[in-house]
């Protein structure tokens, strides 16, 4: 008994010092992956690009606000997360980073202080940028940005997730190693691996998160790589796989897509949206299209959509105007069928195909519920500025009236997504209240 | 309560069509540029969302989208000894108000005039004689020419996505279009509408009779469509609400829809809205302006807005008005003739025939605002003036351009206007007739003017401005002219029944009625400072900081509708302000 006594208490003060050494023992950054030389200078321009290939501003920056100033409330499963001011600002800014400062900001999720960052700053990603972005963005924001003294909200989860010391757990299983090593010898295809996987950070939010809500694939070579995930009420869709968006897709309808907001096929909507506001917007054609020839890669194993389905037995139903159809028929007939047609298949860059299309089929309804009752706006871009805008249906439309709807669109044109309840209907119309 | 604000380089006044082409041209070249709109903002969404803007009696009815005769009107006679009353009611014209302007709620009729429309009194005087324009009709040309303008018709063209069928391209007569069009250098950018029934049995039946029709050039995308700024259309759906509502689909070429959102990627450009701008300040010579002064109702104060540019982007009278106000062009006086701004004003001169049929279904419901079908078999360039004795043609046409419940509705002549037998009459009518109209040009006149009006002042305590118009006996004969082609192929269509509404001898004016928004005229163009408000450039005579937009520039009114000629004017004077005023402010002739 005693033995046993004093093993749980050599335990119990092991597992104190261990806690106190995770604690308190400051983290081992994560060195440069490329030596360069001290006096080594970014282009004129690298560091802003590497920064809209990063999408550092959409997080940043607050709708209205100062750019990079922080203060953006971003919702997570764990609850409300602020971002920080990024700005060169001494006070409450990063005025007063080194340059490792910075780095292990973006390779480690630390800061200055040992702070755990939450994984909303998406370094089990940016762990991948190359030294060289990094020294041009750190140059970037040293150099290029206005300093803003603006203290932003502080973040307060509740309990246990304000213990930010288990994030360093948690850094442990999530975490792989730092630096890119490309899957693609060819050029094009491994600079757009590199953008999808290191600064782009695509996977934040296009892969599923396993059981301790780390990416669940972090690189091409991990089936579950941009396998698709839910962020915000709205579905991130799968990249690959069956279900793909961006299934049957050519490399200009992708870049197309991710340097307007839209193509011949789909809209941008949700959050991703702010990726092209004020990220791949930015890209040159020559990125969007190593992305694209990448992203194409990563689906060349799926069954293409048929281009031209002919007749569907959705598009004769809808044609036949007849009064008896079902109440989602006639709903689509009365709401829908203005912008997207009978056939469902919309118009080029303007109305968005129903027919196949991965917010109307994914697996979760909610992203297609939260566009019918509330409806979206495309950003302006600088090759396609018109902010066309979707209107929403929840002032005309009961929860009944929605769920019949949508379970028509997911079942209509060979679309074959379960159908929605009403229930679903009124918690999606609550949380967006 | 007055402020000023910071001196701006360009200030626009009015931001519809031509208010938003100016800006984004000159907002290309850097230029720092405020507009200043009176009315309030308009988007697609939440404006002119669906199901909301397809309300006829909002919009249709009690004209949503228009001017409040409370805030802004005019006084009108029709004689130079009649005393001239207020306009209390909207009626004959509707003048919209807000950002996009008539661009919004019109049907989309996009027309390029006859090359002979842009030199009338010279194709007259040289055709039949000086002597067939007697005293009275004061017809100038332009002073631009059709083949000058011809790049910037495309230009507006192909920037606002026309569907159309060319009928003359750089000479060659194409099959399906118009074979009396002057030539142009390339087909629309998109197709033409389809044809409906109205459309078919008009044009087998104009066909018949050795007719050349074709279809209407028309503001209504029939696909998709990016133009020059990277703006977008989407296919027209035929919902029937083009005039007067602001469109529900992306389909209407509107400066929402093919400028606005490109022109406020911007940063060197801003627009304030619910600003009416009450006149445009003189330097104390007179010779430039020194920029404008508005009414901000939000602050509700007066500002001076300093600019070294102004360009006058609102609706012709409101131009107009802006000119008499502030002393821009010596005002038109009709005794002597002396004077420029508010002369020739001129308006449009339409008719038509409704005809029923029993056996025919026309789903008018299922209309766009231009889809139609037209002949200019009898158009300005094919008639002999001086046989028939009138200046002056129109284009003929039939089309639906909607099945609205309390407008929409025709029925046969003898049907009660109200009661059981209207209301019969109303399902037995329904969708069963169709029209043939008339769309015919106006002449300009020496008592058909605009001016200040001794008597009436605005909110404002500016003077409204007066119009004196009325109509003449050779547009009364033109019209005629066009009803004796008409009917003809009216009867040869077979119809159960139909009804004729053409102005005859003795007609006068009346602002009552609905007939068109085609008011032209009062700041109008050409080649000498005596005779006309602007030069061929649209600059002002007297000021060269100033440029007028739009419809006032018109010398008399073409036989089309005018937002095509209005839109090429616009292209043509942005041009010549980017490459040869901005360079060297100065008169540019």
């Amino acid at each position: 008994m005693r033995t046993f006594l004093k093993v749980i208490g050599g335990l119990v003060v092991l597992g104190i010092i261990a806690l106190l050494a995770i604690i308190f023992v400051p983290v081992q950054r994560t060195p440069a992956q490329t030596a360069l030389a001290d006096d080594w200078q970014p282009e004129e321009g690298h560091g802003e690009y590497a920064m809209r290939l990063s999408d550092c501003m959409a997080c940043h920056t607050e709708e209205g606000g100062e750019p990079f100033a922080g203060n953006r409330a971003i919702e997570s499963p764990l609850g409300t997360i602020y971002s920080t001011n990024i700005t060169p600002d001494e006070e409450t800014g990063i005025g007063g980073w080194s340059l490792a400062d910075f780095r292990a900001a973006l390779y480690d999720g630390v800061r200055p202080d040992g702070t755990h960052l939450y994984p909303a700053m998406p370094y089990e990603n940016f762990r991948h940028i190359t030294e060289e972005d990094v020294r041009a963005m750190y140059d970037y924001f040293m150099n290029e940005v206005e300093p803003v003294n603006q203290q932003v909200e502080e973040t307060a989860l509740s309990f246990p997730f304000d213990q930010r010391w288990g994030l360093r757990l948690w850094k442990w299983v999530a975490l792989d190693d730092p630096g890119f090593v490309p899957e693609y010898d060819d050029p094009v295809l491994a600079r757009g691996e590199y953008i999808v996987e290191g600064p782009g950070h695509c996977s934040a939010c296009h892969s599923p998160r396993n059981t301790v809500m780390a990416q669940a694939g972090l690189q091409a070579g991990d089936p579950e790589f941009l396998a698709g995930g839910e962020i915000a009420g709205w579905t991130a869709p799968p990249l690959r796989g069956p279900q793909s968006a961006v299934r049957g897709w050519s490399e200009e309808d992708i870049a197309m897509i991710l340097g307007t907001g839209r193509n011949a096929h789909a809209a941008l909507n949700g959050e991703m949206q702010l990726v092209a506001r004020d990220s791949s917007q930015y890209f040159t054609d020559e990125d969007l299209g190593a992305v694209a020839a990448f992203l194409v890669g990563l689906n060349d194993d799926v069954e293409p959509v048929a281009e031209d389905p002919g007749e569907t037995e959705t598009e004769r139903l809808l044609a036949s105007a007849s009064p008896d159809m079902g109440l989602g028929a006639r709903l689509y007939i009365d709401n829908c069928n203005a912008c997207h047609f009978v056939d469902g298949r919309g118009a080029d860059e303007v109305f968005p195909e129903l027919a196949g299309n991965s917010l109307v089929t994914a697996e979760s309804p909610r992203g297609l519920l939260t566009m019918i009752l509330g409806g979206s706006q495309l950003p302006s871009t600088a090759l396609r500025p018109y902010r066309l805008q979707m209107p929403g249906f929840g002032q005309r439309l009961d929860d009944e009236e929605v769920a019949a709807l949508a379970s028509f669109l997911r079942s209509g044109w060979g679309n074959s997504a379960a159908a929605v309840d009403a229930a679903t209907v009124a918690d999606t119309r609550a949380s967006l209240e | 309560m007055a402020r000023t604000d910071p001196k701006k380089e360009v200030v626009i006044v009015g931001l519809g069509w031509t208010g938003s082409i100016l800006g984004i041209e000159l907002a290309k070249e850097g230029l720092d540029i405020l507009a200043l709109e009176r009315g309030p903002d308009r988007s697609t969404v939440p404006d002119f969302q669906y199901p909301n803007v397809i309300d006829e009696l909002k919009y249709g009815i009690r004209y949503g989208f228009m001017q409040k005769p409370r805030n802004s009107t005019i006084t009108v006679r029709r004689t130079l000894d009649e005393t001239a009353l207020p306009m209390r009611k909207l009626g004959s014209f509707l003048p919209g108000d807000g950002v996009g302007g008539a661009g919004i709620h019109w049907n989309g009729q996009t027309w390029r005039p006859m090359a002979e429309e842009f030199r009338l009194r010279s194709y007259v005087e040289e055709n039949f004689g000086a002597d067939l324009i007697d005293e009275e009709m004061t017809i100038q040309d332009w002073g631009v020419s059709y083949e000058e303008l011809e790049p910037y018709f495309d230009r507006f063209e192909y920037m606002a996505g026309i569907a159309g069928q060319a009928g003359n391209i750089n000479g060659e007569i194409q099959p399906g279009g118009n074979p009396f069009e002057a030539p142009r250098s390339r087909g629309y950018p998109m197709p033409p509408m389809p044809e409906q029934t109205d459309m078919r049995l008009f044009r087998e039946a104009a066909s018949a009779m050795g007719y050349h029709p074709f279809p209407r050039p028309a503001a209504n995308a029939t696909q998709a469509y990016t133009n020059e700024y990277g703006m977008q259309l989407g296919p027209c759906n035929y919902c029937g609400f083009c005039e007067r509502y602001g469109c529900i689909n992306y389909s209407k070429s509107s400066p929402q829809t093919c400028i606005l959102d490109a022109l406020k990627r911007y940063e060197n450009f801003s627009y304030r809205v619910n600003s009416e701008v009450l006149r445009v300040n003189l330097a104390a010579d007179g010779q430039t302006a020194t920029g404008v002064t508005y009414w901000d109702e939000e602050a509700q104060e007066e500002v001076t807005q300093p600019a070294d540019m102004v360009i006058l982007a609102a609706y012709q009278l409101h131009n107009v008005h802006l000119m008499l106000l502030s002393g821009i062009g010596e005002p038109y006086n009709p005794q002597t003739g002396e004077g420029v701004t508010g002369k020739n004003y001129s308006y449009q001169m339409n008719g038509g025939t409704t005809l029923f049929f029993r056996d025919h279904n026309f789903n008018p419901f299922a209309a766009a605002g231009s889809s139609g079908v037209s002949i200019d078999d009898f158009a300005i360039n094919q008639i002999d003036f001086a046989t028939e004795g009138f200046i002056g043609g129109s284009y003929i046409t039939a089309g639906l351009s909607n099945g609205q419940p309390i407008r929409g509705i025709s029925l046969p002549e003898g049907t009660p206007g109200w009661g059981a037998e209207w209301k019969q009459a109303i399902g037995e009518w329904y969708g069963h007739s169709m029209s043939i109209g008339s769309h015919g040009s106006n002449m300009a006149y020496r008592d058909c003017y605009l001016d200040l009006d001794p008597t009436y002042t605005d909110r404002h305590g500016r003077p409204l401005m007066r119009m004196t118009f009325d109509w003449k006996a050779n547009d009364i004969r033109m019209t005629q002219f066009m009803r004796r082609q008409i009917e003809p192929i009216a009867q040869s269509m077979n119809p159960d029944s139909w009804r004729s509404s053409y102005k005859s001898e003795g007609a006068r004016y009346d602002i009552r009625p609905y007939q068109t928004t085609h008011n032209v005229g009062g700041a109008i163009m050409g080649t000498d400072p005596n005779t006309s408000a602007v030069n061929r450039y649209l600059q002002a005579w007297g000021q060269h900081n100033v440029f007028v937009l739009g419809a006032g520039a018109f010398p008399q009114n073409i036989q089309y509708n005018p937002t095509g000629a209005v839109g090429a004017l616009a292209y043509w004077a942005a041009d010549a302000i980017v490459n040869d005023y901005l360079p060297d402010p100065r008169p540019l002739v």
